[in-house]
């Protein structure tokens, strides 16, 4: 936590000093107070001094002015400092997460870089704010108030050295107890929530199958685990309040006995065991309050080690130094759209190669279709075209150079990617398809639109372009979405086109117009010296029966290369797949 | 709390479709939300809780019993010392005969309000429990006793939340949050009452100064309520965008639009440090500003206890009492603190129930009629005469829908996506129920049958294969629970899933994840088709996947189909020509119509929509 904090401390640095400054002064008069009331007694009632009296009320009144001044200023410095570092944290945090690579993003998953930037920053705030309170009042107000009271007599000063670890050590105890059952609640709880997410994603099965009252039983079984978990742990922490009140109230009465004694020998004056009695009750509270201090810091560092491995981690795609490598030079070599030689990548974490040994070129301006079985390494292809990932072996060239020699930028600017999850984001239909192109005008998002058979739905919405979009794009149907997102990728007019399983959620004849429209597409950029490479990822057969080149993949390799008609020749698996595609006839 | 989690502003219906019975709601009858019209009020809301208290009633009283007696006997604590401070005047003079019983006292007393503590912490906590339990077991009860529809059109973690994240915020603010209020009113009202009978005019000083401490605690809670929930909207937002741009940060960085999305989070971020700048300073002001009228109150008190003890007036006091008033004025305020930080928790409470008992109290499914017609041995003939149906009042999607289904037929539905194919199978399971015309199943209205009697003759395997938490076992058996390993073995074996099965780690008795953890998609689907041959319907409705999955268990699912089909009447959403072309009559639908029927064949010869479909499919080159 000390590293996160001294990362960010910046500018900051001086409020860590000032504000817990001010709050020392608060805390001095708190301190005092017990002491200004027993002079109070002493000298004012004891010597029926009228005067004197008021004048100790009168530094009463000042002392709480003075104090709550000082703590205001404490407090605007906990808010500065706190909000400060976290607004830092958390820009830092997202600019490393748009950094990351696509390796590293899966190694972290999606939710826990969410907790990480909203929940641990949050409890990082929380942390630093109490730190810069609190770190120094309690701990001081308990030792000052056992100085003080060991200053005003050393015997009684015993019960306090009693008492104070007796509380510190039923903490402990009940926190180390504790501290497993608050997980075991909480798997119990995550296990009614997926009882319940369960019972409804099949709700249409388990009424098919009358089986409601048995989905019934199962979910009181869940919620009667966790409330018995609940209750287990409820007992534990049931007992601090009463043990703490305890242990302090025992020792007041040890301090009254004892002080009778002290007194009558006139060692003490009453006023001075009123002072004794008050610094004990503000040792005890201010005890109380360093645990729960203690809680919220474990707790934070919890987080700050979480938010320290997002800003330790490395991407793991190194940027190459601009080795000035543009597609004028690439049309101009001749050189092939794709050259995929000996690739092999492994996924972060995976045992087993996604692919391997992958090895084809395709002319600029052709066309690439891939085909095989979900898992049989057809979309990690696709990634490693537009560099989300680095083969682990063996090197892809895009447009004449290694993806690894292109600046990540352009490299990207020039490739559009349909993937395979169909993701919009809020927005409006103009500012999803400008994705790629934020200049693009909306003659360019048209045409895009028209390809992409998205054009006719667009125009019928009141808004055209501007229609909203809402979250994940679910105001749209799902073969809405697919369209949009393939519009999306044609904005720009991209030099190589991926679509990886564009058309899953299309229908038929849609899907058979969108082929015929990328077509034509195809040969006007031909015509126009900017041939466009098309990628088609897809387990349908119609889909990439028309590509020049088709890759079928089976378990991470190729095993056939070549036209359609080549690979029913010479595929077995190519063969299997039409099969069971295509009636007999058509294979032929 | 997770900010993250807005309680208030979860949309919960969804635009495309919502539900409710179709009967009831022909003449245009709102459709069924979980937003009421007319929001419950918090009468109403708090006499419905105590419903859910009722049962536990016992820990209830016990644990404000408990409350009230530990917080009296606490506040004797300082009259106690009092008295004994006055029992210790200086050397010499110290009463031990008066001193020793109250040092008794104090420690006989100091442990019953400990026990008393103990024992109101130990019943609220099984109260609160006891009571989320019963909740959750009411809301998801609730929740299965609900039409489908209702499942379809309202987003499934939102209804998670209700029944997990709200239960939680009612546990804790209203039960934990009330015996709060609770300890912290029986506070105030008993030092008052101890004060007064200390000295009465010292304890007026104590009352006058009351105002100050409430308003200061309400305004300062007022303010920085205030400025939370500026903070909360703003984090809610940049938390919206987070998820959303991390969610597809993979998207961004294959469009390198890392840039400008970072320049978005900035401005955002930057909008939420001003906010939580604010709130935080705010927030944190409740303390000190308590403190401070409390430290003038003490002041307050210690001059004028002091003034007493000299002269006497306007009433006499001791050393000892001064120390009693001390010690009271000290603890006096702390309860408003409390009182209005429980107060928003009470807030939150509130709207959590709110939006629980809205859930409760949603329309049910229409029972069945009660005399409804009992269902013997099934044929399987299956007709629709002139079937009409629409999710959406003003969005018709099926009319004049006329299908026969001879027992054993095998009846292939195509048609582009949205021409309500699937809407069909709803309707046959009655997921829903027709709005115009009827389904009959052996010549009888399925509407005039118990719902359990018309399902249990059907068998479906749909394209999104559910899969539960459970033994692979469990899951085949799920339509038969008491079916033998026999058996199970057996259908498996019919649905060719028997090869893979054995392949698992423990057979049979692997436990899947929740959704079949890592079963492929074809593996799955033969596990459904399992399940199904294990109960035997008479009657099938399939939903063949768009795209085929690796070649293979596509290839076992195909065989497994084919075996299912055999001897039952059949529906089956296709997608598969082979499927197609073997079908006793196809089925074209389009726009919500059946616009041809008839054989592969009949209909390519005829020319028309199929033969348009087929060609763009199978045929183009």
């Amino acid at each position: 936590m000390l590293r996160l904090i001294k990362r960010f401390v910046g500018v900051y640095r001086r409020y860590f000093i000032l504000g817990p400054l001010a709050k020392l002064v608060e805390v001095c008069f708190d301190l005092v107070t017990p002491l200004v009331v027993a002079s109070m007694i002493d000298v004012g009632v004891a010597g029926r001094d009228v005067d004197a009296v008021l004048r100790h009320g009168a530094v009463l009144v000042l002392m709480a002015v003075v104090g709550i001044s000082a703590t205001l200023v404490c407090q605007k410095m906990a808010a500065l400092a706190s909000q400060g570092m976290g607004t830092d944290m958390r820009r830092e945090l997202y600019a490393q997460i748009n950094r990351l690579s696509c390796a590293d993003l899966d190694r972290f998953g999606t939710p826990s870089l969410i907790t990480r930037v909203t929940n641990d920053v949050n409890q990082m705030q929380l942390a630093i704010a109490l730190a810069v309170r609190m770190l120094i009042r309690w701990p001081f107000l308990a030792l000052g108030s056992m100085m003080a009271a060991l200053l005003i007599d050393v015997q009684l000063g015993v019960v306090f050295l009693v008492c104070t670890p007796l509380i510190g050590f039923v903490f402990w105890l009940v926190m180390a107890k504790s501290v497993p059952f608050f997980k075991e609640m909480q798997a119990k709880l995550d296990r009614v929530a997926l009882v319940q997410r369960e019972a409804l994603s099949g709700a249409r099965v388990i009424r098919a199958f009358s089986r409601e009252r048995d989905e019934r039983v199962r979910f009181d079984g869940a919620a009667t685990e966790q409330s018995t978990v609940a209750i287990a742990v409820g007992k534990l922490s049931s007992v601090l309040n009463p043990v703490t009140f305890l242990v302090m109230n025992l020792g007041v009465c040890a301090i009254l006995w004892s002080g009778g004694m002290v007194v009558d020998t006139g060692r003490l004056t009453q006023g001075e065991v009123v002072a004794f009695v008050n610094y004990m009750t503000q040792t005890l509270l201010a005890i109380v309050y360093v645990a729960n201090l203690v809680v919220v810091f474990t707790r934070a560092s919890a987080s700050a080690s979480r938010i320290n491995e997002v800003l330790d981690c490395e991407p793991a795609l190194a940027c190459a130094a601009d080795a000035g490598w543009d597609m004028d030079q690439a049309l101009v070599s001749g050189a092939p759209a794709l050259s995929f030689h000996g690739v092999a990548f492994r996924y972060p974490s995976a045992s087993a190669n996604a692919v391997e040994d992958i090895t084809f070129q395709l002319p600029m301006g052709g066309t690439l279709g891939i085909i095989g079985g979900t898992g049989s390494g057809k979309s990690t292809l696709g990634a490693l075209m537009a560099r989300l990932y680095d083969a682990s072996a063996g090197s892809v060239d895009v447009f004449g150079a290694d993806v690894r020699d292109w600046p990540l930028e352009r490299l990207r600017a020039s490739v559009g990617v349909v993937p395979q999850a169909v993701q919009l984001v809020s927005g409006t239909v103009a500012s999803n398809l400008r994705w790629r192109d934020a200049n693009a005008s909306d003659a360019e998002l048209w045409r895009a639109l028209e390809v992409a058979q998205a054009a006719e739905f667009v125009r019928a919405c009141p808004a055209g372009l501007e229609t909203p979009v809402e979250a994940g794009g679910k105001n749209f149907s799902g073969g809405q979405r697919q369209r949009l997102t393939i519009a999306r990728a044609l904005v720009g007019d991209p030099w190589l086109l991926v679509l990886d399983d564009a058309s899953s959620a299309l229908d038929l004849r849609t899907d058979a117009a969108l082929r015929r429209a990328l077509r034509a597409l195809a040969r006007e950029r031909a015509r126009a010296g900017r041939p466009l490479t098309t990628v088609v990822v897809s387990q349908r057969v119609s889909a990439v029966r028309d590509a020049d080149l088709v890759c079928v993949m089976r378990r991470g390799r190729a095993v056939g290369l070549g036209s359609h008609e080549e690979l029913l020749r010479t595929c077995e698996v190519y063969r299997e797949i039409c099969a069971s595609q295509l009636a007999g006839e058509e294979v032929a | 709390m997770n900010p993250y989690v807005s309680t208030g502003s979860v949309s919960t219906v969804t635009s495309n479709i919502a539900g409710g019975d179709g009967r009831r709601r022909e003449g245009g009858a709102p459709l069924d939300s979980l937003a009421p019209a007319t929001p419950l009020s918090a009468r109403v809301i708090t006499c419905r809780l105590l419903g859910f208290v009722r049962p536990h009633a016992l820990s209830f009283v016990a644990s404000f019993a408990a409350a009230a007696a530990s917080v009296v006997l606490q506040l004797a604590v300082p009259l106690l010392i009092g008295r004994a401070i006055d029992a210790m005047v200086g050397a010499g003079g110290v009463s031990f005969e008066v001193l020793a019983p109250l040092v008794a006292q104090l420690a006989v007393l100091t442990l019953a309000a400990a026990a008393f503590q103990w024992a109101q912490g130990y019943c609220v906590n099984r109260l609160t429990y006891r009571c989320v339990r019963d909740m959750r077991i009411a809301a998801s009860d609730k929740i299965s006793r609900m039409p489908i529809s209702f499942i379809d059109a309202h987003p499934h973690g939102d209804l998670i939340s209700r029944v997990v994240n709200d239960v939680d915020q009612i546990g804790d603010g209203l039960l934990q949050g009330l015996s709060q209020l609770f300890g912290g009113i029986v506070t105030i009202v008993g030092t008052l009452a101890f004060m007064l009978s200390v000295s009465v005019p010292m304890a007026m000083v104590v009352v006058l100064a009351t105002p100050f401490s409430i308003l200061a605690a309400a305004l300062i809670a007022r303010v920085s309520n205030k400025s939370f929930a500026d903070q909360q909207r703003i984090q809610g937002r940049l938390g919206a965008h987070i998820e959303e741009y991390v969610g597809s940060q993979r998207l961004v960085s294959t469009f390198g639009f890392g840039p400008r999305a970072q320049e978005r989070f900035d401005a955002m971020n930057a909008e939420l440090y001003t906010a939580g700048e604010r709130a935080q300073f705010m927030g944190s002001l409740s303390n000190p500003g308590t403190r401070f009228i409390n430290n003038l109150i003490y002041a307050a008190v210690a001059v004028m206890g002091c003034l007493c003890v000299v002269t006497g007036a306007p009433a006499p006091l001791t050393v000892g009492g001064v120390q009693v008033f001390l010690s009271y004025a000290n603890q006096y305020t702390k309860p408003f603190n409390e009182i209005t930080s429980v107060v928003t928790q009470v807030q939150t409470a509130y709207a959590s129930a709110r939006r629980l008992f809205a859930l409760l109290d949603a329309v049910e499914e229409t029972p069945d009629a009660p005399n409804a017609r009992p269902l013997h041995d099934v044929r399987g003939e299956v007709d629709f005469d002139h079937v009409g149906f629409r999710y959406t009042p003003d969005r018709p999607l099926l009319h004049d829908i006329c299908i026969h289904a001879a027992p054993g037929a095998r009846i292939a539905l195509v048609g582009p996506t949205g021409c309500g194919k699937t809407t069909l199978i709803n309707l046959l399971l009655r997921f829903y129920d027709v709005q115009q015309g009827r389904i009959e199943l052996d010549g009888v209205d399925v509407a005039d049958l118990a719902r359990s009697d018309v399902r249990s003759r059907f068998g479906m395997v749909l394209q999104d294969t559910w899969l539960f938490e459970g033994t692979v076992h469990e899951n085949i058996a799920y339509g038969r629970p008491d079916a033998t390993r026999e058996q199970v073995v057996a259908a498996a074996r019919k649905a060719h899933a028997d090869g893979f099965i054995d392949a698992l780690p423990q057979g049979y008795d692997t436990v899947l994840g929740e959704g079949g953890g890592t079963l492929s998609q074809g593996q799955r689907q033969l596990l459904c088709i399992a399940r199904v041959l294990l109960v035997d319907p008479a009657i099938l409705l399939l939903d063949e996947a768009t795209s085929s999955i690796d070649t293979r268990t596509e290839l076992q699912v195909q065989a497994a189909f084919d075996e299912l089909m055999r001897g039952r009447t059949s529906f089956v959403v296709a997608h598969r020509l082979s499927t197609i072309r073997e079908a006793d009559c196809i089925v074209v639908m389009r726009d919500g119509g059946v616009v041809e029927r008839g054989t592969h064949e009949e209909l390519l010869a005829a020319g028309g929509f199929y033969a348009d479909l087929y060609k763009s499919q199978w045929e183009e080159a």
